[in-house]
Order: C-alpha cells, then sequence, then structure tokens
C-alpha cells in the first residue's frame, strides 16, 4: 500500500486535478496505453499508468472503477479530460518519467503488479 | 425502464457516453458494483466497436428487476465470420482506432467474459445486432 502523496512526490509529479484524496493508500499498478487491456482488469485500488492521453483513458478508468491516472512522459491532460475526470471522481497526476522509471520508482515505494 | 441511446460512427469524443448514462442509471438502482462493472465494461467496448467499425448505431437498454437486457445494433459493414471475430486478437481496426488505445482484438472476448449472455447476428453491409443479458442476482 502506498500513499497518493508519496507517490506524487517521489515521482516528483503534480496532481492536476481530485487531489482532495491525497492520503488514499493504492495497492496495485497496471501501466498500458492499451484500453482493452485495462478493461480486462477485476483488481481494485489500482493505479493506472498510461502514456496515452485521450478521452478513452477517462472513459476506461470511469468504467473499470479505477479512480487514479498517472501519466507519463509529461503527457499532459486536455481540458476535455480534466473535466469528464472531475465529473466522475477521478484524480489525474503528471510526471515526467518514462513509463519504466516511473513504474520501477513506484515498485520500490511498494505498489504491486497485478499479475 | 427502456432507454434509448445514439451511437455515432467515428466519433472518438462521443464514444463511451452511452455506457456512462447506463453507469449513472445502475449506480441509482443500486445495482451490486461488480455487476455495474461487468456490464458497462462490456456495453463500452461493444460501444466502441460500433465507433470503430461502423456507421451509426443504437444502445437500447431494458431494466427489469432481475436483470438488465441491453441491444446495440448499427448499420455497418457488418462482421462476415463471427467465430473468427470472437478469436482474441482478430482486429480489422485502423490504425486511429488503434491509437485510441483499442483495436487489439479484446473486445468481443471481453464482453463474452463479462455478460451472463451474448448474442451477436451480423449482415455484411447491412449491420451486426449484438444483445448482452446480465442478471443482477
Ligand atoms: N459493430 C461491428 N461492426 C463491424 N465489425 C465489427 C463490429 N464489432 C466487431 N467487428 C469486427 O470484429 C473484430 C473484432 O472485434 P473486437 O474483439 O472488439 O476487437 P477490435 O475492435 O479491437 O478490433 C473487429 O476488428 C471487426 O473486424
Ligand atoms: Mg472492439
Amino acid at each position: 500500500m502506498v500513499k497518493v502523496a508519496d507517490m506524487v512526490d517521489r515521482l516528483n509529479a503534480r496532481v492536476i486535478c481530485g487531489s482532495s484524496d491525497m492520503d488514499q493508500e493504492i495497492q496495485f499498478g497496471f501501466a498500458s496505453d492499451l484500453m482493452s487491456d485495462v478493461l480486462t482488469l477485476d483488481t481494485e485500488n489500482l493505479l493506472l499508468i498510461t502514456g496515452l492521453n485521450n478521452l478513452q483513458t477517462i472513459r476506461t478508468s470511469e468504467m473499470s472503477d479505477i479512480s487514479f491516472i498517472l501519466f507519463v512522459r509529461d503527457k499532459k491532460a486536455t481540458e476535455e479530460m480534466k473535466e469528464l475526470a472531475c465529473e466522475n471522481e477521478i484524480t489525474l497526476i503528471e510526471c515526467g518519467h518514462s513509463m519504466f522509471r516511473a513504474c520501477s520508482i513506484l515498485n520500490e515505494i511498494g505498489l504491486q503488479p497485478v499479475y | 425502464m427502456e432507454f434509448k441511446f445514439a451511437i455515432e460512427g467515428g466519433n472518438f469524443s462521443k464514444a463511451g457516453s452511452a455506457s456512462s448514462e447506463v453507469k449513472k442509471i445502475l449506480k441509482q438502482l443500486n445495482v451490486n458494483p461488480k455487476i455495474i462493472k461487468r456490464t458497462v465494461v462490456s456495453l463500452y467496448e461493444a460501444e466502441v466497436n460500433v465507433v470503430a467499425h461502423a456507421f451509426e448505431g443504437n444502445m437500447n437498454v431494458d431494466i427489469d428487476t432481475d436483470k438488465i437486457v441491453v441491444k446495440i445494433e448499427d448499420k455497418g459493414p457488418g462482421i462476415p465470420d463471427i467465430d473468427q471475430a470472437m478469436q482474441e486478437g482478430y482486429s480489422t481496426a485502423s490504425p486511429q482506432v488503434r491509437e485510441m488505445g483499442f483495436g487489439a482484438g479484446m473486445g468481443l472476448p471481453n464482453i463474452k467474459r463479462n455478460s451472463d449472455q451474448m448474442n451477436i447476428t451480423s449482415k455484411v453491409d447491412v449491420g451486426t445486432e449484438l444483445e448482452i443479458i446480465n442478471y443482477f442476482g
């Protein structure tokens, strides 16, 4: 379990919407740009780590009950994405690291893989 | 209760809005969250299929006390070989669809996994009809 605030701190990341749940603890991480794959998961309490910044990333998270998304490589969420995320109480986080580095840091501080 | 939502082929910015409405309704009805998730994941992949592969369509939703029945019908190219389309990994999706995070041939198999009943019929050059039934109990 890792606190959202600790992840943000260690990744040097920015919370760009939904900053109210910083004390929440997350157990699992799943890194993918393939939304069809994300939609096969039945894991709860999961952070989605992705480089795919379009509306479908938010829609996929809405359908999958994913409340936290980390965008890597400084991928910027659009206004439309932020709006949809806020509506669905999804927290969006942006960081500059590559997917690989972000995942290794998160794993090091205790985030677990799904498989 | 019956609801009907239109789906526009090719319009990725709207893809998922029908499934999102259904999710709101099921939440309001206090349906078990696990069953809501199974249902809306199926509906979303089906909705994306209309956006990705067809010209236009509708999502017809019928909610009963014990189950939800959804028919997604579209006008489009249809599916020539349904057994083949059901296979994990089979896809005719365009590069644009893959850029949206879909098009890996995982949609139909995932709909099957997440629905209690799935029926699909299709006519080439006419369209496709997909029925999804999930029970609340
Ligand atoms: N509504 C549809 N109209 C026409 N073809 C479809 C439709 N739905 C699915 N297909 C066909 O079935 C294939 C597999 O669908 P699916 O498993 O959802 O994978 P994907 O959409 O990622 O290609 C599609 O690539 C397409 O050829
Ligand atoms: Mg599909």
